[in-house]
């Protein structure tokens, strides 16, 4: 998907002005939301609450982001900002890093190994692709406590660790390496250490790269889990103190914060994956093929 | 199956380990324990618990508020599913008809990918608000009578969109891998024999996309059924009446908010049967696709 | 290495109060303005002594709150103190083992506890049926009018007269619409409990059987007759488009605070909101239906209240009660009155308010208790309870919409939600 490779599709003169307007509005449709929060984070609490909002920027961009640095955030939440960006991209690229571990292990094991009841595990692990945590999330929670693992970073991290997506991914992958390759580097003496740090981690990096996207996405924009298992504020999310902010009863919410919040809540993750989307992409659509 | 593996014994298991030792831990013994709650009624605090066999089971098979989610359930995800494919295939075909800036649409296009949920779901209501969306506006002028609140239809429409909006950057990736992947000789050849541009797609793109096709309608099919919890509970929290809830917004309402334990406990588990159904649909799938895809 | 030696000894030298501090948890769900309040108020009563630590810990929404704390007793690990919303104290009351009494927790701790200080209105829904009192009001709030003066002025309105029963609510909000003023002229927050469980208060007609479920298992009776009529003149204005719906909870006041509606009944604590939003708005009482004897009665509290978790330790119970003894003195609840928009607890903190002069420059603060303490509370205006109140809510949310959505009268929303209750109530409580 490179630019400038010639697509069996290219069209010429008003078919392609065409297909130029089409992106163009869909492009449009796409971003528009997040166009939106930005506007609305450079505007006053006034403005925003007496809509229609005005789809220029505001004058308040400075201080509404300077306030939200500065101290305003740690006023209601009790934590600054930087301390929820901080837990936030921890715990999301711990989970991702986690994952692309232990997922890459096991596939590593069931591909070019062979022992009693490895289909039987294989299954183990895929079933649990699909199951949601909200939909287990009671009894998960008293695990977490018999651990000792409330409030903290791994009683964060572990359980969303538990998902197969990965493994299944690694295991495609794995499958579509020829068995050649493997007779070879046996044939040269290699264990299986060396068989993987020479030639199947090189070869699995667009892959990786791939899957460190994906989970690092999935990590960041958790809630309901980080809510459970965290008791201090220290411990936040950058996606709970935003919900944190927004008042669902009788308080007054600080609107323009929660538009700052939420544009820098969700900046991080698009640019990872915009500054990755070339790996991203091609592991992506290469691993699931 | 390989033909060459390494000979070790101990080394796979030890491989292993980690992954299986967490599915253990934060999966199985979880499911185990809802597998448990689901055969008993208790309150909310767990001081007192009865037996009741399949009781649970019966009681939500048979409420009509289950099937309405049933129903709300299947609509909402087709819906989705066909919109985010459809949308994502119509783009993918655009974009390839373009050779110069091709980038800079598909940075655009991938944004939404990266959004949470929870905020997704705030950004919709507050553009679609009946009162100070700033998108409202227009549609009232055009003199619809937009009112989420209490229109179960239009409601469905709002998450419907919000959850398509979330999915189109991933099937739009796919959609052009699959595209590119189309020998030019065939295109070539239909030219030749005089195929319009529209018949050409129809007949030999779109029935080469079909391997991408299905395994997209899987994975939007679990998308719709789970991943949209964060949009409902943002945009309707199931209403207007129960016109949004679907069966994962119900397991929350039901144990979450309601504190029907036993309730709650029983659909997880008819979920979890959903869900290996599916999951075991999708292997077979993947399965062949490694073997002649 | 020098300075760390120099600390060490600084320690060793500190006496040992400071190692002796016994944490308690408080978990809530402030959010917003509201949240700083909860931080200021654990701060400065860890500054006033030195024997005990209160952590506050925001656990998301009401209900999420609540899950929470129950997921945590199941594990073992509850906190020792958790805010519990109004539509929870059903829940919490059938908890028997799981809490310890408030009342219990402070004489226990060594504190003379008098009913008689404390707002009755208020004490009186968070106390067994035999009046002991099981949680400490946090944050109590009433329904009352707010009105839009510039949008009176341009339809022609009394600016200094807000309507004070329903039928005046009507006309005006009519007026409104048909004087081209503005596009709605009424909204509201909350229609189960401003318009059911307020409204029967207010009116004194029966919401539920037994006292409204604070003397037994309640069985609905909000199809009553004035129920109905008041129900079906709401879904008439709605057809006309004279009310709008804005959501089952506080949604609404951003009709209000858009400037789309010109009356709106929304709790007192949401006060805050419509002052930042700079609108010219006034305040009046809730109104009540001219038609019912008796009227206006006294309106029942919402809002949330802090329970008090069981089996925890002597030490720890000891620091509860000093705390909510603390969170009871007349300076700490005059702040959080004057700061959060929520009603004082105890007379004290009502008359030291008054004294100050606070209510003259702030009428709007005085108004909801006022509603509260108008009248000796009867059967019908002490508050409603029933040991799902969340669901019920949810029913009858859900045929409100039915009704406002024209698809039903309200005769049938409201027959459909007293059946449809009455089996959930029924079912929850093991019937």
């Amino acid at each position: 998907m490179v630019d400038g490779t010639q697509s069996p599709l290219v069209a010429k003169g008003a078919a392609r002005t065409m297909a130029h307007f089409w992106m163009i509005l869909g492009v449009i449709i796409v971003a528009f939301p997040v166009y939106y929060v930005f506007i609305a984070s450079t505007h006053s609490v006034q403005t925003i609450l007496r809509p229609p909002l005005p789809l220029l920027p505001g004058s308040e961009m400075w201080d509404n982001y300077s306030g939200a640095f500065s101290g305003e955030i740690n006023r209601i939440g009790g934590v600054s900002l930087w301390r929820l960006l901080g837990n936030t991209t921890l715990i999301a690229v711990g989970i991702a890093v986690g994952k692309i571990v232990i997922s890459m292990a096991s596939a590593y094991a069931i591909v070019f190994f062979k022992f009693p009841f490895r289909m039987a595990c294989f299954w183990l692990i895929f079933i649990t692709l699909m199951l949601p945590v909200e939909v287990r999330i009671q009894p998960t929670y008293k695990v977490m406590v018999d651990l000792g693992l409330i409030d903290t970073y791994a009683g964060l991290i572990l359980p969303l660790i538990a998902s197969a997506t990965a493994t299944l991914l690694f295991r495609q992958f794995f499958m579509t390496i020829p068995d050649e390759l493997l007779e070879a580097a046996r044939v040269d003496g290699a264990g299986p250490w060396r068989f993987f740090k020479d030639i199947l981690w090189p070869l699995s990096l667009t892959n990786v790269a791939a899957i460190f996207v994906i989970q690092f996405i999935y990590g960041w924009t958790q809630y309901l889990w980080p809510l459970l298992v965290t008791n201090s504020n220290e411990m936040n999310t950058i996606v709970i103190a935003l919900r944190k902010m927004i008042s669902f009863a009788d308080a007054d919410t600080p609107w323009n914060l929660v538009m700052v919040t939420s544009v820098l809540a969700i900046l991080p993750p698009i640019l990872v994956v915009v500054l990755m989307q070339r790996w991203f992409v091609k592991g992506l659509v290469e691993t699931e093929k | 199956m390989r033909r060459t593996v390494f000979p070790h014994k101990l080394l796979p298991w030890l491989l292993l380990a980690p992954q299986l030792a967490i599915t253990l831990i934060f999966f199985y013994w979880p499911a185990a324990q809802a597998f448990r709650q689901s055969v008993l009624r208790e309150d909310p605090f767990g001081l007192s618990s009865t037996f009741v066999g399949l009781a649970n089971f019966r009681k939500v098979l048979n409420d009509p508020s289950y099937l309405n989610a049933l129903q709300v359930t299947v609509i909402f995800s087709v819906l989705v599913a066909f919109f985010a494919m459809a949308i994502a295939l119509f783009l993918a075909v655009q974009v390839e008809k373009i050779i110069r800036g091709k980038g800079f649409y598909r940075t655009l296009m991938i944004w939404p990918y990266a959004v949470a949920p929870a905020i997704a779901g705030m950004l919709w209501l507050f553009m679609f608000n009946p009162s100070f969306g700033t998108l409202a506006w227009p549609l009232r002028q055009l003199g619809i009578n937009w009112n989420p609140l209490l229109d179960g239809d239009q409601a469905m429409m709002l998450v419907v969109a919000a959850a398509t909006w979330k999915q189109i950057s991933y099937n739009f990736l796919f959609f052009v891998a699959g595209l590119q992947a189309i020998p030019k000789s065939l295109l070539e050849a239909a030219a030749i024999d005089g195929a319009t541009k529209r018949r050409a797609f129809w007949t030999i793109v779109f029935p080469l996309l079909t391997p991408t096709t299905f395994f997209l309608l899987v994975v939007n099919t679990v998308y719709a059924l789970f991943d949209t919890f964060g949009i409902i509970h943002a945009v309707t929290g199931g209403g207007p009446g129960k016109a949004t809830e679907t069966l994962v917004y119900k397991v929350y309402n039901d144990g979450f908010v309601n504190l029907i334990m036993g309730d709650s406990a029983a659909q997880s588990v008819i979920l979890m049967v959903i869900v290996i159904a599916l999951t075991a649909f999708q292997f077979r799938f993947i399965e062949k696709r490694v073997h002649y895809g | 290495m020098k300075t760390v030696n120099l600390m060490v000894a600084g320690l060793v030298a500190m006496p040992m109060a400071a190692q002796a501090q016994t944490e308690i948890s408080w978990w809530h769900a402030m959010t917003g303005a509201n949240s700083e309040v909860v931080e200021k108020i654990a701060a400065d009563f860890n500054a006033s002594q030195s024997d005990y630590v209160v952590k506050p810990v925001f656990k998301g929404t009401y209900p999420e709150t609540l899950n929470a704390g129950i997921a945590a007793f199941r594990a073992g690990q509850a906190p020792d103190i958790i805010q519990v919303f109004d539509v929870g104290t059903g829940v919490m009351m059938g908890a028997q083992g799981a809490i310890k009494p408030v009342a219990e927790v402070l004489t226990e701790a060594g504190f003379a506890f008098d009913k008689s200080q404390y707002l009755p209105g208020i004490v009186g829904y968070y106390s067994s049926p035999e009046g002991e009192m099981l949680s400490f009001p946090y944050n109590s709030s009433s329904p009352i009018l707010y009105y839009n003066k510039d949008i009176f002025e341009k339809a022609g309105l009394d600016v200094d007269n807000p309507p004070k029963t329903w039928a005046e609510v009507w006309a005006a909000a009519r007026q409104i619409k048909s004087s081209g003023a503005a596009t709605c002229g009424y909204t509201s927050t909350w229609l189960t409990w401003i318009h059911t469980e307020n409204f029967a208060a207010w009116n004194n007609v029966s919401w539920a059987s037994n006292e409204n479920g604070l003397a037994g298992t309640p069985e609905l009776a909000v199809d009553g007759p004035l129920f109905v009529k008041h129900f079906q003149e709401i879904a008439d204005l709605a057809k006309e488009g004279v009310f709008v719906y804005g959501g089952r909870t506080s949604e609404a006041k951003q009709n209000f605070t858009s400037g789309e509606c010109g009356i709106l009944t929304e709790s007192s604590g949401g006060l805050g909101d419509i002052v930042k939003a700079g609108i010219n708005y006034g305040i009046g009482q809730l109104p009540y239906d001219e038609t019912a004897e008796g009227a206006p009665q006294n309106t029942t509290p919402g809002g949330a209240s802090l329970w008090v978790m069981g089996g925890k330790s002597d030490e720890v119970y000891k620091g509860v009660g000093t705390f909510f003894n603390y969170l009871s003195q007349t300076d700490v609840q005059e702040f959080l009155h004057q700061e959060s928009g929520y009603l004082p607890v105890t007379m004290a903190a009502y008359e030291a308010t008054k004294a100050s002069g606070f209510y003259e420059t702030n009428p709007a603060r005085e108004v909801p208790i006022t509603q509260m303490m108008g009248k000796e509370p009867t059967e019908n205006s002490k508050g409603v309870r029933a040991p799902n109140l969340p669901q019920i809510r949810d029913i009858l949310n859900e045929e409100f919409e039915k009704m406002l959505a024209g698809q039903q009268t309200a005769q049938e929303a409201l027959t459909a939600a007293t059946t449809r209750g009455n089996a959930a109530i029924k079912e929850a409580t093991g019937g």
